[in-house]
């Protein structure tokens, strides 16, 4: 077939047919080609600059540099947290064959935790394949040495370092200096995520926390070539580096000088001597706080080098509850604490006078009621005026007058002295406290029963018990402000603060508060003569503290009961568990003509205040009045 | 006989060789040529691929080992073209049906088993490893102009069904593997075939229109990710992380190159890895960054030089085969670099095809090199016609 149609065709007209054809999709691919070329003066000549610019938004990665924390030194310039270079131990992902093989070798050579393993391998799952992954933040010499000999069977993991937080005095600043700890989510949601991008860790409690814009400092950065995956490109491919943005160096953070004096401090942490309890001591004059402890604490430098799952457990359930800080998160009864202020109370309100004498016979009845409030001494401590109640604590006589003040009246006197309300110390992280009144109780109560106020609880709070809490920063404050007669300071723990390139420094004013009025001076004296004998009186509850003293000291002892105790069942110590015995507390000033530190403390369970509070009240006054063990 | 037409040409030459003053450039001359190479097509084939080795060196991140890789595959494909050049294009015609069907049963084979590569079943086993599809690339044209050499052109109707037909069974079965990229490609140089044919510009027009029921057609035959290639086209910025990502860098890289260029190896996108498939599909966009307008311009000079030879060739060719198989193999190749650099400008969708001779890989490039040594043996084998 095909030779049959040969011949008849056509040859020229096909030739020319073609040729046209051909030339038309010349011009097409000319039309083509020209789009291309058109699209390329306008990509590299046009919009050049546009594309010149984002080429370079693409390979330069601006990198913070963190700055370097500020320091915390107590008042005579002690260090009490710096810097430290540390080592700490990184796995790098990408480097790694078999991350569970390696980490469980790891944990065979004891360098990481079992347990802590799946987090590890979390975190290296998570994040670029470049970025390391911190398994341990500091490693001890020893634990440097042994990782050295093995570490070519551990390719991917290195020590590195760190300047890590670190705090020398360890637990017995920790409740005041508070601690830093990893960044969490948290914590990046609450901070400018610009000025936090190279830091690790941020305050977390104490001085930390509330200091943390001034002792962060200011983030730097600089510019780096970063391929596609964000990797910093070395620096040999210099051609790439040209033309590159100045950087900007990190500002160290502000150096924050506390009021806090280190051997009170201390002095006061080892009087704990493991028992549960906190001490605030302060100058009644400026609120500058002198010493702040909660006992027992923990190592802070443990959440500042990061810890095991098991350490953090083993501090979480410890049921002496170490992180708890109860000098300003206690809540406890105040006791017979307060007696002092309800007695200002009782003249003012004309409830009794400075010279009435009511007979105490060990208990007090309300009218038409069979119920016995009970003094703490069964026998009664006979005719007592208002003076000698104060010095012997008598419970009797503050009964009997509470009926008079009132409540509110109480309430109201109580407020004065600045319980019931947050201090304001410069640290925050306090409890309120709790001084009832008829008002708190109807909005707080739900059952209307409940929502009404009884007389007989009058007459619990009048020796500051029932509802009634208190803060030991509270106590310390109150007292102070008795020791100023009327004249009160908000505590604070901070200073100064220097900054952290200039050393300028900027000193932290004393804030007055609202004085407590008080109609008449002799009332002062009065009662403040009465806290003079309860330490150097021939009756006074905490006269063997007293005794012998070098100076003249005021105080006031108080017992706080945990459980309250049924009718007539005899209080029996051995009975009661150990933790369900009375706390001890004790409030004092010294020296008593010129006061120049008034300090309050707390013993959980330590049943004591005169006997067991008390001589702690002392050691820290004697400290720090010059009399201590130290002193010269 | 046509061997006796070449023969009576290369003693002609021998004379003027004889005669010339230029005796080493005609004698240079007389190798191509009984070489059955042509010289100003073997010339820009030489200068593109130069070029193309210089720009690889630096998207393979100045790797001695991939470079020295396609040096070797240069290699072969050049060899593949010259034995091509040998074969005389009667006797290629002649073995054209019988290939078209080998072709043909090679495709249906790499349905049923051939091997899987990145997704799709493209790869055939037989002692080596090729793609039937490659095979394909020139099956297809050569088989459409067998089937015109006969007959008077331009084709009527019922002619160009059965064509259709030819074209449309390899087309389809290459989707399937799935391979769009190559389909269309084939389908396109068929097309070729038949436009350079004569077939009317309004049926071709009006096939166009119809053609858009069958484009829905093959977008249902579309995998997920063709399909969102073509829709990022439309709009790249909408997904600048996923499917348009390719498309913005490449953009970045050709745009921030300029006029000069950021220098050889210095193309920041390139050589930081923002720019995906950097040594493949979007090499085009690393010479733009490097060598900025002025490297471009240069290639896609260096392109139309050859497709412009291919043409001319196509035109000086002495039956219907060999002029429409030219015509489509020069033709086809400017498809090729057209969607490559249009795709990389982003001007249409991200479709996979290479930058002819230029990128990294060897299977495409062989079966470009034949198709260069059909031409090659197209001219050098006319017969010498009065004028």
């Amino acid at each position: 077939m095909a030779a049959l149609l040969s011949p008849i065709k056509d040859v020229l007209s096909e030739r020319r047919l073609f040729l046209s054809r051909v030339i038309i999709a010349a011009v097409i691919s000319i039309v083509l080609l020209g789009i291309v070329v058109a699209r390329l003066v306008q990509l590299q000549v046009i919009d050049h600059e546009l594309f010149a610019e984002k080429s370079q938004g693409n390979r330069v990665r601006i990198e913070p540099v963190p700055p370097i924390r500020g320091l915390v030194f107590d008042r005579k310039g002690r260090v009490l947290a710096e810097n430290l270079p540390a080592y700490q131990l990184e796995l790098i992902p990408e480097q790694v064959d078999d991350i569970d093989d390696t980490l469980n070798r790891l944990a065979a050579i004891n360098l990481i935790e079992v347990e802590d393993i799946p987090r590890f391998k979390e975190l290296s799952r998570s994040g670029p394949r470049f970025k390391p992954v911190t398994l341990k933040f500091r490693l001890t010499e020893e634990e440097i040495a042994n990782f050295a000999i093995q570490r070519p069977r551990f390719h991917g993991i290195d020590f590195q370092p760190r300047l890590v937080r670190h705090y020398p005095n360890g637990a017995e600043v920790a409740h005041a200096v508070g601690y830093v700890g990893a960044l969490s989510t948290a914590d990046l949601q609450r901070l400018d995520p610009a000025a936090y991008a190279g830091t690790s860790h941020t305050g977390k409690t104490g001085v930390e926390s509330a200091f943390e814009s001034d002792l962060h400092g200011d983030a730097g950065y600089r510019h780096l070539i970063t391929n596609a995956r964000g990797r910093q490109v070395p620096s040999d491919t210099s051609d790439l580096l040209n033309s590159l943005p100045a950087d900007a160096s990190s500002e160290p953070g502000a150096n924050v000088y506390l009021s806090i004096d280190l051997d009170l401090q201390r002095i006061a942490y080892e009087a704990f001597d493991g028992r549960r309890g906190a001490l605030v001591a302060l100058d009644p004059w400026t609120g500058e706080i002198l010493a702040l402890v909660s006992a027992p604490a923990f190592d802070p430098n443990l959440f500042a080098v990061g810890m095991t799952t098991s350490q953090y457990r083993e501090l979480q359930d410890d049921p002496d509850r170490p992180l708890f800080n109860r000098a300003s998160r206690g809540a406890y009864p105040p006791g017979s604490t307060i007696k002092p202020m309800l007695a200002l109370a009782a003249i003012e309100t004309g409830a009794t006078n400075l010279t009435r004498k009511n007979l105490c016979r060990g208990y007090f009845q309300l009218p038409g009621d069979e119920h016995r409030y009970r003094d703490w001494k069964p026998e009664g401590h006979g005719p007592v005026d208002l003076h000698d109640a104060i010095e012997q604590s008598c419970d009797v006589y503050f009964y009997e007058v509470s009926r008079d003040i009132g409540i509110d009246a109480m309430h109201d006197y109580l407020d004065r002295f600045g319980l019931g309300t947050k201090t304001g110390i410069d640290t925050g992280g306090e409890h309120a406290g709790l001084v009832p009144s008829r008002e708190w109780k109807k909005n707080n109560f739900r059952n209307r029963d409940d929502q009404r106020w009884y007389h007989g609880e009058t007459v619990i709070a009048s020796i500051g018990q029932g509802y009634m809490l208190a803060t030991p920063l509270q106590l310390a404050s109150a007292v102070g402000a008795l020791a100023t007669r009327g004249q009160r300071f908000r505590p604070h723990i901070v200073a100064a603060v220097e900054d952290g390139l200039t050393a300028e420094r900027r000193i932290v004013q004393p804030e007055r508060l609202p004085d407590v009025e008080i109609s008449n001076d002799i009332y002062w004296e009065y009662v403040l003569g009465a806290m003079h004998d309860v330490m150097q009186g021939s009756r006074g509850t905490a006269r063997a503290v007293g005794l012998g003293a070098p100076y003249e000291m005021a105080g006031k002892s108080g017992t706080a009961q945990v459980v309250s105790i049924a009718q007539d069942q005899k209080y029996d110590e051995a009975e009661l568990e150990e933790r369900q015995r009375d706390h001890a507390l004790f409030i004092a000033f010294a020296p008593f003509d010129n006061p120049r530190i008034a300090v309050a403390l707390i013993v959980e369970n330590g049943e004591s205040g005169s006997g067991v509070a008390a001589p702690i009240a002392k050691s820290i006054m004697d400290a720090y009045l010059g009399y201590g063990d130290d002193a010269q | 006989m046509p061997t006796w037409g070449t023969v009576t040409m290369r003693s002609s030459d021998t004379q003027r060789l004889l005669t010339s003053k230029a005796a080493p450039l005609s004698d240079f001359s007389l190798i191509l040529r009984r070489l059955h190479v042509d010289g100003p097509l073997f010339l820009g084939l030489l200068l593109i691929c130069g070029f193309g080795l210089f720009v690889l060196y630096s998207a393979v991140g100045e790797s001695n080992r991939l470079l020295t890789n396609q040096v070797i595959r240069l290699g072969v494909a050049f060899i593949a073209m010259l034995i091509v050049a040998q074969l005389p294009p009667d006797f290629m015609r002649r073995w054209t049906p019988w290939g078209y069907l080998i072709g043909l049963v090679l495709l249906v084979l790499v349905l049923i088993k051939g091997d899987v590569g990145q997704g799709a079943r493209r790869w055939l086993d037989i002692g080596i490893r090729f793609q039937p599809s490659e095979a394909m690339k020139l099956a297809v044209p050569m088989m459409a102009a067998w089937y015109l050499h006969d007959r008077q052109i331009p084709p009527k109707l019922g002619q160009l069904v059965t064509i259709a037909v030819m074209i449309i069974v390899p087309t389809l079965l290459i989707a399937k593997q799935p391979d769009l990229g190559t389909a269309l490609l084939i389908a396109a140089s068929g097309v070729i075939v038949i436009v350079l044919a004569g077939m009317s510009f309004k049926l071709f027009i009006g096939l166009g229109i119809a053609a858009i029921p069958g484009a829905l057609v093959l977008w249902n035959f579309m995998q997920d990710y063709q399909k969102q290639r073509v829709l990022t086209l439309l709009n790249p910025d909408s997904d600048p992380l996923g499917a348009g990502y390719n498309i913005i860098q490449s953009k970045i890289a050709i745009g921030s190159g300029g006029l000069f260029g950021k220098g050889w190896t210095n193309g920041s996108q390139a050589q930081l890895e923002f720019l995906p498939e950097r040594d493949t599909d979007f090499i085009f966009a690393v010479l733009g960054e490097e060598f900025g307008l002025l490297g471009v311009l240069t290639l896609v000079v260096l392109y139309m030089f050859v497709i412009g030879r291919g043409l001319y060739i196509s035109v000086q060719a002495q039956d219907t085969f060999s002029r429409l198989l030219a015509g489509s193999i020069s033709l086809t190749f400017m498809v090729y670099v057209f969607v490559n650099t249009a795709m990389v400008t982003g001007l249409v969708p991200v479709v996979g095809v290479p930058l002819p001779l230029v990128s990294f890989g060897g299977t495409s490039m062989v079966t470009l090199m034949a198709g260069f040594g059909i031409l090659m043996s197209i001219h050098s084998n006319r017969k010498l016609l009065p004028h």
